[in-house]
């Protein structure tokens, strides 16, 4: 039996031994969710042991290092687990801004007083993140944000508005892109990391379309910033005014995941639809046809982008690609499902649709090609870096 | 296995490129022998050096002569073809007919396939029976008659039909014209008394055939595998053709991507590259993202064949059809944003889209593959 065998035994057995039965169902609202931090409770026992069982083996981060708080997976290994908590549904023992976009960001540019202070709160779910990127005025034109941190010696105070924030109202920390040049464009931005508590910081909800939202305006109103939390510690990734390079890093992390590359969103739609509608058009019928083509072949390229990726074949500009067909292919998927559904989907308040999520999930994706760089943005790097066109 | 070609495929892949845009050149072949309205519409020459290159056997078992490769390796051969529009018998001899001719028997295949190996001989595969294809009704009829077969009907789009030394044709030997079971295949030699062909040429100007069989006298050893028994043989050929048909049309995709991306580079109008303005951008980094979707879901297919798995099927319409509108899309918007050029002659743009046509309709369209996906996932 191979190494990688005996891991998947092994793993199987403690995911056996250690996921409750509870923590198997689909997760299907927001409580089902564990974010961590410092206010954070669990929703149940079944939660918080799944949860304590995967820290302690280092399960939330399995593929960090052990000394951040990891399990020290090799990829082939995290493959694995992938493998055998998607065969039984295990949930996510922890979701967190920490690990998908700090963690990464820390781990490539991070001082090791940073990687082992931060990475090891992140892993055990003590801090929650969120992310200051957009500005009002600054989208997918992120680079011309305006919120400035005036360098006073050992801190910065900092004044502006951030927008979009997820989950702004419910997090601990902050990592925020503060300008701390004005004449530079590009090096004049600063990837900052500082407390929601401190005095000036304040957050407001935005309601959405969809009715609900994570999302939130944040003010900072001179918000004293300083520049090193110890030895080894500065309170910013990178070096000052770099922290553009930083952005794009985790911009690229981000298209990968809104995208689905990571194998999910990438499914089929037709039999469910057509087995749960009372009639099908057959109409709608051929476009739910028409729809699974592109789902499948979607699903393929997902596939081959992660192979590519492994060994370095994808060319480093794919994700947007993917980011933008994904985005596209998740809009038109829940228009259909809301076609198929019919009157039944438009119930905003029912048991039926638990709330109104057809509506309300349809809805929501219209956010897919905005968030995260709009699709006419990735269209534009796709001309610049993958097609090479003149002035793009 | 990882989608994405290994290092023996992907030296096949540079053989390929560089042989195809040499010697299968739009200029050398396809130019070449439409301009002297050659009669079959490809050259002869280039077939036999396929055969040198071991191409053509690329399917064929070693024991037969072959190179015992998959479809990965046959798709990287026709993505090529497609990519130059180069005219050849590949597709329909050394994909259909040699996935035919290799689940016959010992004669059968001793008879045929050293032809196809060697380069020397053309196949044609006559599966459809009308202008749109449709191989679950099959109406025509072979009869028992005496210790052989005595064959009669008509069949449509026969690609190189009369320039076939051989063709490999489905008929019912019981049943009714709808049924699965009942069909049989045969391997009827060119100079079979009271077949006829009516040979038209196509926009893309390949050569096709209506053909008639009236009571055309086979021997017994004419027979493709097991009498009634068609039918399995007949979905594997079906299966190779649209995997094949698919690879080809990736290749055409990506031939008039590259050909109008590089035009919108060296084109001005009103004093700007075109390629400048954010119009044309968008639309090309879609049709971009398509055409890469359309690779993706193509080796994927491949791959499953290779492998026997039972999702082979579905991904294989799901392919066909991807790539029918990505090809598509990679055409129109070729001519489109040509311009007026586009839509001369001299300009190669317009070839490609006249490929696309015929491809598109080759062993199913968009509309027939999309339809099969909805089938095979039960709705």
């Amino acid at each position: 039996m191979s190494d990688l065998d005996t891991f998947r035994m092994e793993t199987r057995e403690w995911l056996e031994a250690n996921c409750p039965a509870e923590m198997r169902e689909p997760v299907r609202d927001e409580d089902d969710v564990y974010w961590g931090g410092r206010n954070a409770t669990f929703k149940n026992d079944a939660q918080k042991a799944w949860f304590e069982a995967a820290v302690e083996k280092g399960y939330t981060v399995p593929a960090w290092p052990k000394e951040y708080g990891g399990a020290g997976l090799s990829p082939a290994e995290a493959k694995v687990l992938r493998e055998e908590m998607a065969r039984i549904g295990a949930r996510p023992p922890l979701s967190s801004f920490g690990i998908w976009m700090l963690g990464p960001a820390l781990l490539h540019f991070g001082t090791e007083g940073q990687k082992k202070r931060f990475l090891n709160e992140i892993a055990r779910g003590e801090i929650r993140w969120c992310q200051g990127y957009s500005e009002p005025g600054s989208g997918s034109d992120l680079v011309s944000l305006q919120t400035f941190g005036e360098d006073k010696g050992d801190h910065w105070v900092v004044n502006g508005q951030k927008i979009w924030t997820s989950y702004a109202d419910k997090a601990d920390w902050i990592f925020c892109l503060v300008r701390t040049d004005k004449e530079n464009k590009y090096q004049g931005i600063t990837f900052m990391l500082y407390d929601m508590a401190s005095e000036g910081v304040s957050t407001k909800p935005i309601l959405l379309i969809s009715g609900s939202s994570p999302f939130c305006e944040t003010f900072f109103d001179d918000v004293k910033v300083p520049k090193s939390y110890g030895e080894d510690v500065p309170a910013y990734v990178g070096e000052v005014n770099r922290g553009w390079d930083v952005a794009k890093y985790l911009l690229g992390h981000e298209r990968e995941m809104i995208s689905g590359a990571d194998g999910g969103n990438t499914g089929t739609i037709g039999a469910a639809m057509s087995r749960s509608a009372d009639e099908i058009d057959p109409v709608l019928r051929a476009e739910l046809a028409m729809f699974d083509v592109d789902a499948l072949a979607y699903g393929a390229m997902g596939e081959k982008f992660l192979d590519e990726i492994k060994v370095g074949k994808a060319h480093p500009a794919q994700p947007n690609m993917m980011k933008y067909a994904g985005t596209e292919l998740n809009k038109r998927r829940h228009e259909l499902m809301m076609s198929a559904g019919g009157s039944r989907n438009l119930e905003w308040e029912s048991d039926e649709t638990s709330g109104g999520k057809p509506s309300r999930n349809w809805l929501r994706t219209k956010a897919n090609s905005i968030e995260g760089g709009t699709s006419e943005v990735m269209l534009n790097v796709i001309s610049k870096r993958i097609l090479d066109l003149p002035g793009a | 296995m990882p989608l994405y070609h290994d290092e023996d495929q992907a030296m096949l892949a540079e053989t390929a490129s560089q042989f195809m845009a040499e010697e299968g050149s739009i200029q050398k072949q396809l130019r070449h022998w439409r301009d002297r309205d050659c009669k079959d519409g490809f050259g002869h020459g280039l077939w036999e050096q396929m055969a040198e290159l071991g191409f053509t056997g690329i399917l064929i078992d070693e024991d037969n002569g072959g190179l015992g490769m998959g479809h990965v390796e046959a798709g990287i051969v026709l993505e090529e073809i497609g990519r130059n529009l180069t005219p050849s018998p590949f597709l329909t001899t050394s994909v259909l007919a040699a996935t035919a001719l290799g689940n016959g028997s010992d004669d059968i295949k001793g008879r045929y396939l050293p032809g196809i190996v060697e380069g020397k001989a053309v196949y044609a595969v006559a599966i459809d029976e009308g202008a749109k294809h449709n191989p679950s009704r099959i109406k025509t009829r072979a009869e028992k008659s005496g210790n052989g077969f005595k064959l009669s009907g008509q069949k449509d789009f026969v690609i190189h039909g009369a320039s076939a030394d051989m063709l490999v044709v489905a008929a019912r030997t019981s049943g009714a014209d709808d049924d699965e079971d009942g069909i049989t295949l045969f391997a009827v030699p060119k100079d079979a008394a009271g077949m006829s062909h009516d040979a038209v040429r196509l926009v893309d100007s390949s050569m096709a055939t209506h053909t008639k069989f009236d009571g055309v006298e086979l021997d017994g050893d004419a027979v493709i595998g097991e009498v009634d028994g068609g039918r399995e043989i007949l979905n594997k050929v079906l299966n190779a053709g649209r995997i094949g048909a698919a690879a080809e049309g990736v290749g055409v995709a990506r031939g008039a991507m590259d050909m109008t991306v590089d035009y919108i580079k060296q084109r001005k109008q009103f004093g700007k590259l075109i390629g400048e303005f954010q119009a044309l951008q968008h639309r090309a980094s879609h049709l971009y993202s398509e055409v890469e979707i359309a690779r993706a879901v193509v080796i994927k297919a491949q791959q499953l064949l290779d492998g026997d798995s039972e999702k082979a099927e579905l991904m294989i319409s799901a392919a066909k059809a991807k790539v029918a509108k990505a090809a598509g899309l990679a055409v129109r918007e070729g001519v489109q944003m040509h311009g007026g050029i586009g839509m001369t002659d001299e300009y190669d743009i317009g070839l490609y889209m006249k490929r696309d046509r015929a491809l598109q309709e080759f062993l199913g369209d968009v509309y027939y593959h999309a339809n099969r996906v909805a089938t095979l996932s039960g709705y």
